[in-house]
């Protein structure tokens, strides 16, 4: 590995993030009163710490398998790593624009899919012309067929995923982190999408893979990572990390 | 994989394979160069949104003309019949349609610019792509409302004034105003983003900014009324929305010279330069941080 390229290095990397857990008190108006006049601090802030000192280099042509129970930290350190959330110390060095690509991922529901199609690859910097070349592939690779000229709202939510794997992956990117969007798709789609992952490996990209259907981890990556409760449990070949898992998850 | 000693190693290593900070603002130059690449965003964006709004009305666009109309009603029933405030305007339809008009051009950016980037957090989760697209798209949207209002009144003023040249400064005047506009609007987005009380707020400072720009009423001949000093007029005429109304009445409306505001253009080119800059300085600074949590 020692000679390998790296495309993505945490160092140290620590989130910490504050979430408002509702109003506090009953919520009225009174009650929003008297907190500002003890001059208290919102107390219903609360910080969390997601992530706590996580280090790894990823290197060109890794798939890596982000394994965990739920709220672990694992969406928040792809989020991290795609530089969407900054970090409270350490630091992700990334070669390119990460692309995330998560399941909440909401495009503009009110609009067609053929709409969505363009909006997103606008956003995502391709050029007109460019998706017009690509367009029919991308609609036919997320296999929506005639409900591309439906409002997204009218989709389920698989269908909706499939549409915005499609287009994220649409382009080539350096770095691909995919959230779970492959869960909600079916038998078919899924297959399609992890040869897709297969094919931006091939491509020297490097992606990052949340999931917590371990067959799919094992079949498409080559390497994991461990988290637990924002810790690095364990990084290392797939095989190695998911079995270590499912044995701790056993006891 | 990494050592206790993992922070230098890490940097080093970084730096000799040239990757770099994820989540790092851009220099201001290389953001504007990035915020042009994505202008084809900004445009379709905008056109999404506007069929959008009005994709579930039976009327559909045709919305696009009537709100304009409706509101002119509203105002020129309450202010032009009730209150008759209209005294010593001659052509007090096309004098309040442009102040409306104009007025509400600025109000809507800023009340719906202020929702820009919270509307669409997922967006901004997921795609990287310089934030201040959305802001621009939203100014852009108004914008072509601005133009069909623009039109309503063309229709109005060439009905009963008839066309002139002095129309074509409408086009420097337009321009000026949606400089501003884009400036303001960046700064709002930005507010409302992190003090969402912001949006509870706006309507009620926007309102109070309408009673003061002198869209249903003369400010001189206000002013004249009860006897203020010279200098009221003076300071009144730097409130940026009289000086794009004053502005639009110049080009448009022959016999305002009366009514006009004491150098409107003046204040109006300083304004849309200041703003804009300031606006673009002010929302880049939390480029990185739009979109946390």
């Amino acid at each position: 590995m020692g000679e390998a390229e790296p495309t993505v290095i945490a160092d140290r990397l620590d989130i910490i993030y504050k979430v408002i857990a509702g109003q506090g008190g009953k919520g009225t108006a009174a009650t929003a009163l008297r907190r500002i006049v003890k001059r208290q601090d919102r107390p219903t802030i609360r910080e969390v710490h997601a992530v706590k000192s996580v280090s790894f280099t990823a290197y060109k042509g890794d798939a890596i398998g982000v394994i965990g129970r739920n709220g672990s930290g694992k969406s928040t350190m792809l989020r991290a790593i795609a530089g969407l959330l900054p970090p409270a110390a350490g630091a992700v060095y990334t070669g390119g624009r990460p692309s995330l690509l998560g399941v909440n991922a909401a495009m503009m529901n009110d609009l067609t899919g053929d709409r969505n199609v363009v909006l997103g690859c606008l956003a995502m910097g391709m050029s007109a012309a460019e998706i017009q070349r690509r367009y029919d592939e991308i609609v036919e690779f997320s296999g929506i067929g005639d409900f591309i000229d439906l409002p997204m709202s009218t989709y389920s939510s698989g269908m909706a995923a499939r549409l915005k794997f499609a287009i994220a992956s649409a382009k080539t990117h350096d770095i691909l982190l995919v959230d779970e969007a492959l869960a909600t798709g079916d038998a078919e789609f899924r297959v399609r999408s992890e040869r897709k992952i297969k094919e931006l490996r091939d491509q020297a990209g490097t992606v990052f893979l949340v999931s917590h259907s371990l067959d799919v981890v094992q079949e498409t990556c080559n390497r994991a990572l461990w988290l637990d409760a924002g810790v690095l449990k364990l990084d290392g070949p797939v095989d190695e990390v998911v079995a270590a898992y499912i044995k701790s998850t056993r006891s | 994989m990494t050592g206790p000693t993992g922070a230098t190693d890490a940097a080093a290593l970084a730096r000799r394979y040239g990757l770099s900070k994820s989540s790092v603002r851009p220099p201001l130059g290389s953001y504007l160069h990035e915020l042009w690449s994505r202008r084809q965003f900004v445009v379709s964006y905008a056109a999404a949104r506007t069929y959008a709004m009005y994709a579930g009305a039976r009327l559909g666009s045709i919305w696009q003309v009537l709100t304009p109309l409706l509101n002119a009603a509203v105002y020129y029933l309450a202010f032009g019949v009730l209150l008759g405030t209209k005294n010593g305007i001659d052509n007090y339809v096309a004098f309040l349609l442009s102040g409306i008009f104009v007025f509400t051009f600025t109000q809507r950016c800023m009340t719906e610019g202020s929702r820009s980037l919270a509307l669409n957090l997922s967006l901004i989760r997921t795609l990287h792509f310089p934030r201040a697209t959305l802001p621009l798209a939203y100014v852009l949207n108004e914008l072509n409302q601005m133009l069909v209002s623009l039109g309503i009144l063309f229709v109005v003023v060439g009905f009963t004034d008839g066309p002139a040249w002095s129309w074509l400064l409408v086009v420097p005047a337009m321009l000026l105003q949606v400089m501003f506009n884009i400036g303001i609007t960046l700064v709002f987005a930005r507010i409302g983003t992190f003090v969402s009380d912001i949006t509870q707020l706006l309507p009620f400072v926007t309102r109070t900014w309408l009673y003061a720009s002198g869209i249903f009423f003369s400010l001189p001949a206000k002013l004249n009324q009860v006897d203020a000093p010279g200098w009221v007029i003076q300071v009144l005429a730097f409130n940026p929305i009289s000086a794009y109304i004053d502005i639009i009445r110049r080009s448009l409306l022959e016999e305002h010279e009366p009514n006009q505001l004491p150098h409107a253009w003046s204040i109006a080119i300083v304004w849309s330069f200041v703003m804009l800059a300031s606006g673009f300085w002010y929302f880049w600074q939390a480029e990185d941080r739009y979109g946390r949590g």
